[in-house]
């Protein structure tokens, strides 16, 4: 079996609080995971903690069989993870074109160029192209991203992550703050990616989840309370409890 | 032609000032020379995004090392530029190395530290800087052909020529693929660092660049002037230029060069019209700039248009 991401014991505190306590969690080439749980249950720490923003106060990483715990995030967005931000987290001063094309040069390792231009390449161009064209993006292409609405943010940060071509996406609230009318956008795009990828969707959109995961990971404190298929888990009692009895609908 | 408006604008400035100001060439190189330390300025901070009330360093260091280095080596001012040049690089990678580090308030608080140090480090070393007296240093013919007269012809030419230089390769580098990544990391480290870019070497090497760029400016402003002193290193030196560069705009090549002359003209003619309160009709022109144009002079044609322009 091909190995992709692996986590062992993966625990993270902050002071006298653990927000992550033994975490176990495979997410193989190809993966369609989702990670739900209600507010507070660590999901976002434990994005964080793959993608090297924080360093897990215990517990391994591993990515492809090589350890990867002690990699800063830009070494691992190297290494092809990659992830959306829950709040979004764009070059705001920037248009949509050339947020996608920092994202793309700094992916083919083309920033510390001083002596060509920054749109000069067609290929670059024609990627860009086409990754706006994949998300609706094309007629705010020149827009600068501050002034868009939420939900268009949110397809451009989707956008900026594939630009990357990572072969682990993790989806920070992919749909948070995006209207109804335009979550297909994202549902298809989630469901439009290479066969090959691993995705790990958190989300609190269970229609969205539902259809995009194949597999669904709860999270409550820190631990996994379950995992299984979508149809064991709506069937499951304790995650019925959480769900049904607790803040969440 | 829209593109080349702005060049051809400058250029007639420049012709302007040599043909209108002929008895005062000194004043109008010294606009030259600010202009090119508030681009510096304009790279690191307005581009990058890098806090810095400390580009005298840089600034100091190029005026001292190419006045030295004409005193005990080679007298030629091209050269010269290129030994400020180093050392402004020098200065600003190995500070830098530290400093790239931090951000915000305490940024400020080590970049102005390091121009402190490095202009008591001058001062104490008075054998080799004159110290407090200055270093008063004779340089030779540019590239061996123009000597520098005392009306300041040579010095306008020169500097108007070194000043396109640095102006035409800043217009390539803001274009550039390096100068993407830095709009993108003064909008947001953040992501930069979501994207796999290298946030912090990518700093250090604005920071390195826009250094040498103030080393040339200081190693031109000593060899117009043929005379260094402390004040190169100056905290007045920084503020002044940071000034000048919110007053015309950040993060836009033009906007600095806007500023320094607005600035510099304003300075001349309110000190020659009161010498004691001219710092009054400065402040007075930040205040309006800031209160009505915060995004600097160069903003003005786009807030006639009505809404703002990016």
């Amino acid at each position: 079996m091909t190995e992709g991401l692996v986590v062992r014991g993966l625990s993270k505190r902050f002071g006298g609080l653990v927000v992550s306590d033994g975490l176990d969690f495979d997410l193989p080439p190809g993966a369609r995971k989702a990670l739900i749980g209600p507010n507070g249950a660590g999901k976002s720490t434990f994005a964080n903690l793959v993608t090297g923003i924080h360093a897990p106060s215990s517990g391994s990483i591993r990515f492809d069989g090589a350890d990867i715990s002690d990699m800063d995030e830009t070494a691992r967005v190297r290494l092809g993870i990659a992830k959306t931000f829950q709040i979004t987290t764009l070059f705001t001063g920037l248009t949509v074109r050339e947020n996608l094309r920092l994202a793309v040069l700094e992916r083919e390792r083309r920033g510390f160029r001083l002596f060509c231009r920054a749109d000069g390449d067609p290929e670059v161009e024609a990627e860009i192209a086409a990754l706006m064209d994949q998300l609706a993006l094309e007629p705010l292409a020149d827009r600068v991203v501050e002034r868009l609405a939420y939900g268009q943010q949110r397809l451009v940060e989707l956008a900026m992550t594939l630009a990357l071509k990572p072969r682990v996406l993790i989806l920070d609230e992919p749909a948070a703050g995006v209207p109804g009318s335009e979550t297909h956008l994202i549902t298809d795009a989630i469901e439009a990616l290479p066969a090959d990828l691993a995705v790990l969707i958190i989300e609190h959109d269970m229609e969205l989840v539902f259809r995009v995961a194949r597999s669904i990971v709860v999270l409550v404190a820190g631990r996994i309370l379950t995992e299984g298929t979508p149809a064991q888990i709506a069937s499951d009692p304790q995650v019925r409890e959480l769900y049904l009895g607790g803040a969440h609908g | 032609m829209k593109r080349a408006l702005p060049f051809i604008l400058l250029l007639a400035g420049t012709a302007a000032m040599y043909l209108l100001m002929p008895y005062n060439l000194a004043f109008a190189t010294r606009i030259l020379v600010m202009g090119i330390f508030v681009l510096s300025i304009d790279l690191v901070l307005g581009f990058a995004g890098i806090a810095t009330l400390g580009q005298a360093a840089m600034y100091g260091a190029g005026a001292y090392a190419a006045a030295l280095f004409a005193a005990h080596a080679w007298a030629e001012p091209v050269a010269g530029l290129a030994v400020g040049a180093a050392a402004g690089a020098v200065v600003a990678l190995l500070s830098g190395l530290v400093l790239m580090r931090a951000s915000g308030l305490t940024l400020i608080m080590l970049t102005i530290a390091v121009a402190a140090l490095l202009a008591e480090t001058a001062n104490r070393a008075r054998d080799l800087t004159g110290g407090a007296d200055g270093l008063r240093v004779a340089f030779g013919p540019v590239l061996g052909l123009w000597e520098f007269d005392f009306i300041g012809q040579t010095g306008f030419c020169y500097a108007a020529a070194v000043g396109a230089c640095v102006l035409g390769l800043l217009a390539l580098v803001a274009r550039s693929p390096f100068g993407l990544s830095l709009r993108g990391l003064q909008s947001s480290p953040a992501r930069m660092a979501a994207i796999g870019a290298p946030v912090y070497p990518r700093r250090v090497a604005a920071y390195t660049l826009g250094g040498a760029i103030a080393g040339i400016a200081g190693a031109l402003s000593a060899q117009v002037a043929g005379l260094v002193s402390l004040e190169t290193f100056s905290f007045t030196l920084s503020a002044e230029a940071l000034v000048m560069l919110i007053l015309g705009g950040t993060g836009r090549l033009w906007g600095a060069l806007l500023g320094t002359v607005l600035f510099m003209f304003a300075h001349h003619y309110a000190a020659a019209a009161d010498p004691f309160n001219w710092l009054f009709a400065i402040g007075a022109l930040v205040m309006v700039v800031v209160f009505v144009l915060p995004g600097g002079l160069l903003s003005l044609p786009g807030a006639l248009k009505g809404g703002r322009h990016d």
